[in-house]
């Protein structure tokens, strides 16, 4: 039965692959607490955006400035990088070799890198509109919510390369997976606070 | 490139007027004196140290056995320095506020207007982050893994890192004497006045960048501690089970993960405002000020309970272990400090209850403030009924805790008059609010953290701190506090308004001297602590108590030696009751050798806490000044630390079980051999930490 019970919540390890006894079930719940501590902070971004939505004090508002059609792309590249990031895990831990991991992590990266591709062009054109954030408070805050977002993805891209390395020397050691897992809670943690901001930004901001 | 772009890109706004020195040598007047003497007292502070190491050959050590340390107790024990030093600083500032205010009746005083706002900020935002903050965050990390029987907390690097990151804080703002000023915007440094447009200096800056860092750090603490309590845990050692100092560290560490994050985006959004011209709290192009406010008190008030929640749970230990008697109402303040952590996220709004929000807001905000009052008068009569019948010995830290409950008592009052509105109206920043914030944290965090202090010195060093110099400084804090604040209840009443740099109604001045006499003697108080601590090394031979039960108490933490081994326990311990040490001393079958010992693992040490705080306080120096490639320097610093950290899989080092074995049974063989004390005879040289075996009748 114990290969059935879960030690926290999530992909969980065999227990084989622990360095120590108890070692995955502390690291991954202290990190589920750091997420829910990240958390706490995109609600508060969302909830100054909510208040700074009329803020738009003469410049470029939403209707003008947010391109659906450029948002729902990057929606489908970051959703189809979590799928990717669930396959490299579930490489890593029923696979006898890497090669399944490795690819699926190099994947995820590259939908990362596009979709911060996508995102930097989206700001580069609302710039060129004039829609820069010293220009009224809704700006502001879409600024500090959308690219604190992205900045996070911008990490958990660099996480990946560093993983990678790690993968390149150490192989798979306890460590090594273990921190992979860390990163895939990071990762889909990521693509849940973009649908909210597909939805609470993008969509009403179009549409409502 | 013309030389002053040359001169920006490598000093940024650096230039010569930034030290107070030059400043005081061009305009000579007190209040520039006192300033560049401050600034000297860090810069004279600073050699000295670098000196007396130098001379001592102490750098080694201090890198090699304290400041790479990953041990809890060591952590601990550096949060509290930090928390002591930083507390003689504050409370100089505040005898130094309060002899302005005695003198500038109709009269300019000592200190110009923009140096006593300077004043004020400073003060606050020490007492509140970094003297109180490390104070708690020092108790917990050096007794919560003791009390529940575990080697460290969940990650010890991580605790490092955040002892740092609170340090390179501290050091900000000690900089910011000697280099440049200090915000003038108080504590919660309020926009828009702390916007760009009002004020330009980097006063604000220092502000932003100190509290960003502390905040980082306490925020990975409250995580740290909440996964140690949660996880570490001894087996046997259910929830229920936990000393009340734990439920308190753990209430408050959930605190401190939900609540540091409004604070920490209300400074960098204030930040990206400075900088960046965003407009979040300007009053222009729809910046929003009360946006600030709400963000930062959805963290001010939580914090209040982050800060008296640990302080209850100091005063329930001791309070329990010096009236020789079980905690009354475990259950009832266990639910009462879970419902006072709930309550304290509801009741954010009465910091602003004049901002023009409708009545049926206020009148909701008020009754929920109130409601917090319940839970709080629970404990207090749970602390009581535990002193009733019971065996009272009246050490300093019992001391603490008694005066605590009266005065306490009395600030809760005037808090819950301050929770109706149309009170608040009136009273509504004068200095009755002063009097009622500190008449609630004086007692309900500084004596607590005192007391818990002198109840864990011995635990911690391996001798007892002078009783009688503690009971001169118990004197002390107890008066100095009601000379000093009582007075400014009256003068609140009175329309006295706060952060006055001059007054000019004649009738203040009797109040006023009273309470900058009052001020004095908290200065002194804080004196005699540190002769009280000069005084016991001196004479730590006769003090010792190496066997690590002094008072007769009760956790886990008293059953074993003082100083601990750095692995803590030898075995891991198993809890079948509440009040485990306890209850294996009325079994008789506590001081017994294991049948097995194994192989202790333990972290070895790691340059990557102190790398990462001195280069984030680089980064904010940095940004304090706008000095770009200082800023990306340490910003860098700190990432690739983590990175390179992350490469390292050599992290601990094995201490042989023969060896723990052989440490246990010295300290074990001490222990047989040790006359043990009665509980009257606790404060004498008698007491070598073995407790007499006591009357069965009075085990409660």
């Amino acid at each position: 039965m114990s290969g059935l019970q879960l030690k926290h919540i999530g992909l969980n390890l065999r227990s084989s692959d622990e360095l120590e006894p108890g070692e995955a079930e502390i690291g991954l719940y202290g990190f589920w607490i750091f997420l829910m501590s990240d958390a706490v902070l995109f609600a508060l971004l969302f909830a100054i955006y909510g208040t700074q939505l009329a803020a738009t004090a003469g410049a470029p508002g939403p209707q003008a400035e947010f391109k659906l059609g450029s948002a729902f792309v990057e929606t489908l590249i970051l959703l189809t990088s979590s799928l990717t990031f669930g396959l490299s895990a579930i490489a890593m831990k029923y696979d006898r070799t890497r090669a399944g991991l490795i690819v699926w992590l190099c994947v995820t990266l590259v939908l990362g890198l596009t979709f911060l591709g996508f995102e930097v062009s989206d700001f580069a054109t609302m710039f060129r509109d004039g829609a820069t954030p010293d220009r009224s408070g809704f700006l502001s805050a879409f600024f500090a919510l959308v690219p604190t977002h992205g900045l996070h993805v911008t990490a958990g891209c660099i996480w990946i390369v560093v993983m990678l390395a790690q993968i390149a020397v150490y192989g798979t050691d306890a460590r090594v997976k273990l921190d992979l897992l860390k990163l895939g809670l990071f990762w889909h943690f990521l693509d849940i606070i973009w649908i909210a901001i597909f939805s609470v930004v993008y969509l009403q901001g179009k549409l409502g | 490139m013309t030389d002053a772009a040359i001169q920006y890109a490598l000093f940024g706004r650096l230039d010569a007027k930034a030290f107070p020195f030059v400043r005081a040598w061009e305009n000579p007047n007190l209040s520039e004196i006192i300033g560049a003497a401050a600034g000297a007292m860090v810069v004279i502070g600073a050699v000295a140290l670098v000196t007396l190491l130098t001379w001592k050959r102490w750098w080694r050590p201090l890198f090699l056995d304290w400041l790479t340390s990953l041990d809890h107790k060591k952590i601990g024990i550096m949060y509290i320095v930090i928390a002591g030093v930083m507390l003689s600083r504050a409370l100089i500032e505040a005898v130094l506020m309060r002899t302005q205010q005695s003198l500038a009746v109709n009269a300019p005083g000592i200190v110009a207007p923009e140096h006593f706002a300077q004043l004020f900020s400073t003060h606050g935002t020490i007492m509140i982050f970094f003297m109180a903050m490390p104070f708690l965050t020092g108790l917990i990390n050096y007794v919560v893994p003791l009390q529940i029987g575990a080697r460290d907390v969940a990650f010890p690097l991580l605790n490092s890192i955040s002892l740092m990151l609170t340090a390179g804080g501290a050091g900000l703002v000690m900089i910011s004497l000697a280099v440049g000023e200090f915000s003038t915007g108080g504590w919660s440094g309020y926009p828009p006045y702390t916007e760009t447009a009002f004020q330009p200096g980097v006063g604000p800056d220092y502000w932003i960048w100190a509290i960003t860092l502390s905040s980082l750090g306490t925020t990975f603490s409250g995580l740290n501690f909440a996964a140690t309590i949660y996880k570490k845990r001894c087996p046997g050692m259910h929830l229920t089970r936990m000393p009340l100092f734990c439920w308190t560290a753990l209430c408050t560490s959930i605190l401190m993960i939900f609540a540091m994050p409004p604070l920490t985006l209300a400074t960098a959004l204030l930040a990206l405002d400075r900088y960046l011209g965003f407009h979040f709290f300007t009053n222009d192009l729809g910046g929003n000020m009360m946006n600030y406010v709400n963000l930062f008190w959805l963290f001010g008030h939580p914090e209040v309970y982050i800060l008296i929640l640990p302080a209850f749970g100091v005063y329930s230990e001791v309070i329990s272990a010096f009236s020789s008697k079980e905690l009354y109402g475990y259950k009832s303040l266990v639910i009462a400090t879970m419902a006072i952590g709930v309550l304290s996220f509801t009741v954010w709004l009465h910091h602003f209850f004049t901002m023009g929000q409708s009545a049926n807001v206020n009148a909701f905000f008020g009754v929920a403030t109130m409601t917090i009052a319940v839970p709080t008068g629970v404990k207090v009569y749970d602390w009581i009924w535990t002193m009733f019948r019971g065996e009272l010995r009246f050490t300093p830290p019992m001391l603490f805790s008694v005066a605590f409950i009266m005065t306490f008592v009395l600030g809760g009052i005037t808090g819950v008059m301050l929770a109706i509105p149309p009170i608040d109206f009136v009273v509504h920043n004068t200095v009755f609010l002063v009097a009622h914030f500190h008449n609630v944290l004086i007692p309900g965090l500084l004596y607590g953290m005192i007391a818990g202090y002198q109840y864990w010195f011995p635990k911690a060093f391996g001798f007892r701190l002078s009783e009688g110099w503690g009971k001169v400084s118990f004197v002390c804090w107890v008066v100095g506090f009601y000379l000093a604040f009582m007075p400014l209840y009256v003068l609140g009443l009175g329309g006295m308004a706060r952060r006055s740099q001059a007054l000019f109604d004649p009738d203040y001045q009797p109040w006023l001297l009273v309470a900058v006499i009052g001020a004095f003697i908290l200065l002194a108080a804080l004196a005699t602590l540190f002769v009280q601590l000069w005084v016991s090394v001196r004479d730590r031979e006769h003090n010792r108590v190496p066997v690590g039960d002094p008072w007769d108490a009760r956790g886990l933490e008293w059953s074993i030696p003082a100083p601990p081994p750095e692995y803590n326990f030898a075995t891991i311990p198993r809890v079948y009751h509440l009040d485990a040490f306890y209850w294996h001393k009325a079994r008789g079958d506590a001081y017994k050798l294991a049948d097995a010992y194994d192989d202790i693992q333990i972290p070895k040490n790691s340059w990557v806490g102190p790398l990462i705080g001195g280069a984030g306080a680089v980064c904010a120096f940095g940004l304090v000044w706008h000095i770009g490639w200082m800023s990306l320097l340490g910003f860098a610093t700190a990432w690739l630390a983590v990175i390179a950290r992350s490469f390292v899989r050599d992290t601990h080092r094995t201490i042989p079980a023969a060896e723990v074995k052989a440490t246990e049974a010295r300290w074990l063989a001490l222990a047989a051999r040790t006359r043990p004390v009665s509980r009257q005879l606790e404060e004498s040289s008698a007491n070598l930490g073995l407790a007499e075996p006591f009357p069965p009748e009075v085990a409660a």
